[in-house]
């Protein structure tokens, strides 16, 4: 008999076909050309407008709503790219809710925000569906940067210098490019291979190349780096989980969510990627919603969420916190993972109850469990790097680090959120660094 | 529940709502739903001489601007009068008259500019036993190329003749309906009034091109690749209708003609400030034509409430009641002085009223470092600027000054007197008022 819901352990094919292409299918469908315009017309083109201080990369948000609103896309998309090269990818992965549309005044005045990521994702989708980029590259400067990482930060980075007239040289230690955009987003945010085409338009600039399965720190070091290049920009991300501690967490069932997750990116089928039908989930941030709201579209019966402080606490915002109680994933909050049951393979894991102080309660609660993921935090990973604060690498408001010629941003940087769109805007904003350091008096 | 029956010029129907001349009125079988729908009477589409009748256009013959929500604003049309058959048309009102005699039927007839022709059908139409007629000296397109409709609305003294052979050959109402696409509507108005017209209704059409093709490079709607001018009516054209009937609602040649209010009316309120103005009833075309018969049991339910608000019993009650409000800017109280005031509970701080005012007019409102906007009353003249463009209703009001405060822009004492430009220093024609 075939996996369904209900068979016990990490099981494949839970779910029929028709099942989990709809599980997985887009977030929010795309807006068609009607939607857009009632939804662009309700922007009041704010002066100073409050969304565009709330967005990360200064999108001018009213300036490219108008243009949809007058029937020009594409120049909507070229507005959002002037700031933001991967303003496609944001369209889809930005917690809006704590971002521009947090700050929309109709939010305040009924609490019914102008959709900006819809109307992002819209023109974007519109002029990148046309194959065109919509940049070209200043003369050359002769100057030649090194990337580390081709995630959003390294991407941002990197099209902006080669726009600039500069060569650029990403190297990434994994197969892919894109970073936690190919292997770390939402499936369900992300669909039809939309980072991989994003990174394929984006390289039409010319002028950057990506070596693949080069390793910082292996391959390569800062060093010899800054030897061969003009400047140096690193942008590796967070590549290190920080682990759960206990005793018992070597059993089988235990992993990271990072992983599931990377897995389930690449998966070409997706009833081939083994579920547990009682998942329990670590942590109370994105990862851990992603993780948890995924386990449960896979196909798993019990998916429960356990964070070790208050709802008040979690890094997920309400929006994703609704979005999981939604899917059907129950949020247990106020406590510790203390113990890891079972006999070679993971049968319970055991909770003590804890305040936001993390008070030890001494009451116990153990949730049944045959697959459980950690998603409490991603470390910084490398040695020889310039000056660290707080386990990132310190950068200035541009994205200079401790080292001359060497810059930093994204995830592994001190500066902002841990978001997609943060990143970018410190990619661009460090390469913005580079050229004048490198061009400064000229 | 007021009482919504209606006597104009003699005609009774049961409530003010009439459909104007037009697709609605085309054909028995509309009028007969539009009178079960709850209308009060039709102005039945214009007819024309005996003989062949008119051709249409076989391409599109709308063009429309949209606001949010492609919600129709305007609508333009090259539609010509009825392209049926005159005695078809005569036919059909007959029967229908007979089977509604509580409604109103006008017929609107629109026949070459000699007696000849008029004198050829008033007799015929008489035989229909409808309540009056309505002569079509508006639409602004195709037929104004043959001398007709608004080609003769544009001339007094034509008005006055056609109006003059009407009253001799017909014995019921004559109605004159305008044309807007002229200088002073005053003029047609009191040439109608001179040639014995019992009421003039306003507006027709407006001439317009709603779009142009940046592709093919035709105005809209296009027809193997030309366009030409159409009628523009619908909610766009209310104000520019309500400014025509209120001049001649107090020009002193036609007051108290009675006017049958047409252009743009979609809602009850709409209707109601029409009648304000001057109107004894009104007609309505394109809301019909937009949104189907239905519409005037709004319009009914809408009016009686507010009349039983007010406390009308009647609709003769409250027509006309702003004419005597309606004057010259010269009259105006310049001793009146308002200032804008921003209510801190509503603003939702969206900068709009700081960027008009501050890009294009006084520079009187203020934006702090947290996005607080207030009214600098120093440089406030009380444009309105800003109630106009701020989102949120009531946020912004107009707040009248105190008399004897002092007004922190000029410093001058606020008089309680009323006192216009007709007597003010800078005015090099004023008559002497110290
Ligand atoms: C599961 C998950 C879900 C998320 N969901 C969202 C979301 O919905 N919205 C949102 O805004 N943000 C989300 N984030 C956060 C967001 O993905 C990151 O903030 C963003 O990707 C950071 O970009 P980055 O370029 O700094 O790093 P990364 O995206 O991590 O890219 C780093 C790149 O560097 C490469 N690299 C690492 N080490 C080396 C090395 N030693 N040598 C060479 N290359 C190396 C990696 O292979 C990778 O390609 C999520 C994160 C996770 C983990
Ligand atoms: C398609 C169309 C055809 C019209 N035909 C006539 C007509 O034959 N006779 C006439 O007097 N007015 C005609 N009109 C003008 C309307 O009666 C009315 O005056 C005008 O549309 C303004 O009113 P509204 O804004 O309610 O539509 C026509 C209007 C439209 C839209
Ligand atoms: S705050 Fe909202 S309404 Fe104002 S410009 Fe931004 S999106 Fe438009
Ligand atoms: S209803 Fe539409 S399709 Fe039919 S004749 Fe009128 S415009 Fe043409
Ligand atoms: S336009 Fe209205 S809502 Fe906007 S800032 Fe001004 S007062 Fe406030």
């Amino acid at each position: 008999m075939p996996a369904n819901v209900l068979t016990d352990g990490i099981q494949p094919a839970r779910l029929t076909p028709a099942e989990y292409e709809q599980n997985f299918a887009d977030l929010h469908a795309p807006l068609d050309p009607h939607e857009a315009l009632v939804a662009a017309d309700r922007c009041y083109f704010c002066h100073d407008a409050p969304c565009i201080t709330a967005c990360p990369t200064e999108i001018d948000i009213p300036l490219f709503i108008r243009q949809i609103a007058t029937g020009t896309p594409e120049a909507a998309a070229r507005t959002i790219f002037d700031q933001n090269i991967l303003g496609g990818m944001c369209a889809r992965v930005c917690p809006t809710e704590t971002l521009c549309e947090q700050a929309c005044v109709r939010e305040a005045a009924e609490g019914k925000p102008v959709l900006i990521g819809q109307l992002q994702r819209y023109a974007t989708d519109i002029l990148m569906d046309k194959a065109v980029h919509p940049f070209e590259r200043a003369a050359l400067s002769g100057k030649k940067i090194a990337v580390v990482g081709a995630g959003p930060a390294g991407l941002a980075a990197a099209h902006r210098l080669a726009m600039l007239g500069h060569d650029v040289v990403v190297m990434d230690a994994r197969a892919k490019s894109g970073g936690l955009n190919e292997y770390g987003i939402a499936a369900y945010k992300s669909t039809d291979d939309f980072a991989a085409r994003e990174v394929d338009w984006l390289l039409q600039i010319g002028g950057i190349e990506i070596k693949h399965g080069m390793a910082f720190g292996r391959d390569v070091t800062l060093a010899d780096l800054q030897l061969e290049y003009d400047a140096v920009f690193l942008g590796m991300g967070l590549g290190g989980v920080n682990g759960l501690g206990l005793e018992g967490a070597d059993k089988s069932g235990m992993s990271d969510a990072v992983d599931f997750i990377a897995d389930l990116r690449q998966a070409s089928d997706l009833s081939a990627l083994p579920v547990g039908r009682d998942v329990v989930v670590i942590g109370g941030g994105m990862t851990a919603v992603d993780a948890a709201v995924q386990a449960k579209l896979l196909g798993a019966l019990n998916v429960t969420l356990v964070y070790r402080r208050s709802r008040a606490r979690m890094n997920a915002s309400v929006y994703e916190q609704d979005l999981a109680a939604s899917k059907g994933v129950r949020i247990i909050t106020n406590a510790s993972p203390v113990a890891v049951h079972g006999n070679g393979t993971v049968r319970e894991v055991e909770f003590e109850y804890t305040d936001d102080d993390l008070t030890p309660t001494g009451q116990t609660v153990r949730l049944a469990a045959d697959q459980v993921f950690a998603a409490i935090g991603q470390t910084l990973q490398g040695e020889d790097l310039p000056k660290l604060e707080r386990g990132k690498i310190k950068v200035s408001a541009t994205g200079l680090t401790s080292l001359k010629g060497v810059w930093a941003g994204g995830d592994c940087a001190t500066g902002g959120d841990d978001l997609t769109v943060t990143a970018v805007a410190e990619g661009r904003d460090a390469a913005l660094d580079i050229h004048a350091s490198l061009m400064g008096g000229a | 529940m007021a009482d919504l029956t209606t006597d104009f010029i003699g005609i009774k129907s049961p409530n003010p709502f009439w459909l104007a001349s037009a697709p609605p009125t085309d054909k028995e079988y509309n009028v007969r739903r539009a009178f079960e729908a709850g209308w009060g009477g039709v102005v039945w589409k214009t007819l024309g001489s005996e003989g062949p009748p008119v051709v249409n256009v076989n391409g599109p013959r709308y063009g429309a601007i949209y606001g949010a929500d492609r919600r129709l604003l305007g609508l333009n049309n090259i539609e010509l009068i009825t392209d049926r058959d005159l005695f078809t048309n005569l036919e059909e009102i007959k029967r229908v008259k007979a089977d509604y005699p509580d409604r109103a039927i006008i017929v609107s007839l629109m026949v070459p500019c000699e007696e000849e022709a008029w004198k050829a059908i008033l007799p015929l139409v008489e035989d229909t036993g409808a309540d009056g007629i309505e002569l079509n000296f508006g639409c602004p397109h195709g037929m104004s190329e043959r001398g007709m409709g608004a080609a003769v609305g544009q001339v007094p003294e034509y008005i006055e003749m056609v109006t003059r052979w009407c009253k001799q050959y017909y014995s019921k109402p004559v109605i004159v309906k305008l044309t807007p696409n002229i200088t002073d509507v005053r003029k047609p108005a009191a040439a109608a009034h001179r040639g014995g017209a019992d009421a003039v209704s306003l507006i027709n059409t407006i001439n317009s091109i709603t779009s142009v093709n940046l592709d093919t490079m035709s105005p809209e709607p296009s027809i193997d690749g030309k366009g030409t001018h159409g009628g523009y009516c619908g909610p766009a054209v209310k104000p520019i209708a309500m400014s025509m009937v209120s001049e001649i609602a107090r020009a002193e040649a036609t007051a108290g003609m009675p006017i049958s209010g047409i252009g743009g009316i979609t809602t009850w309120r709409d209707a109601a400030e029409f009648m304000a103005l001057g109107c004894g009833n009104v007609q309505v075309c394109t809301a019909a034509m937009t949104y189907g018969f239905k519409i005037v049991r709004e319009m009914i339910s809408g009016l009686s409430q507010w009349m039983d608000e007010k406390g009308y019993t009647d609709t003769s009650q409250f027509v006309g009641m702003a004419v005597p409000n309606t004057t010259d800017w010269q009259y105006l109280n310049l001793n009146y002085i308002a200032k804008a005031v921003i209510d801190q509970d509503l603003c939702i701080s969206c900068g709009r009223c700081f960027a008009a005012c501050e890009d294009t007019s006084h520079q009187a409102i203020a934006m702090s470092e947290d996005r607080t906007f207030t009214v600098i009353d120093e440089e406030c003249v009380a444009c309105n600027l800003c109630v106009n463009v701020c989102p949120v209703e009531n946020c912004i009001t107009m707040e009248e000054m105190a008399t004897g405060a002092i007004d922190p822009r000029t410093g001058r004492v606020v008089e309680a007197e009323y006192a216009n430009w007709t007597t003010h220093p800078n005015n090099p024609a004023a008559t002497a008022a110290e």
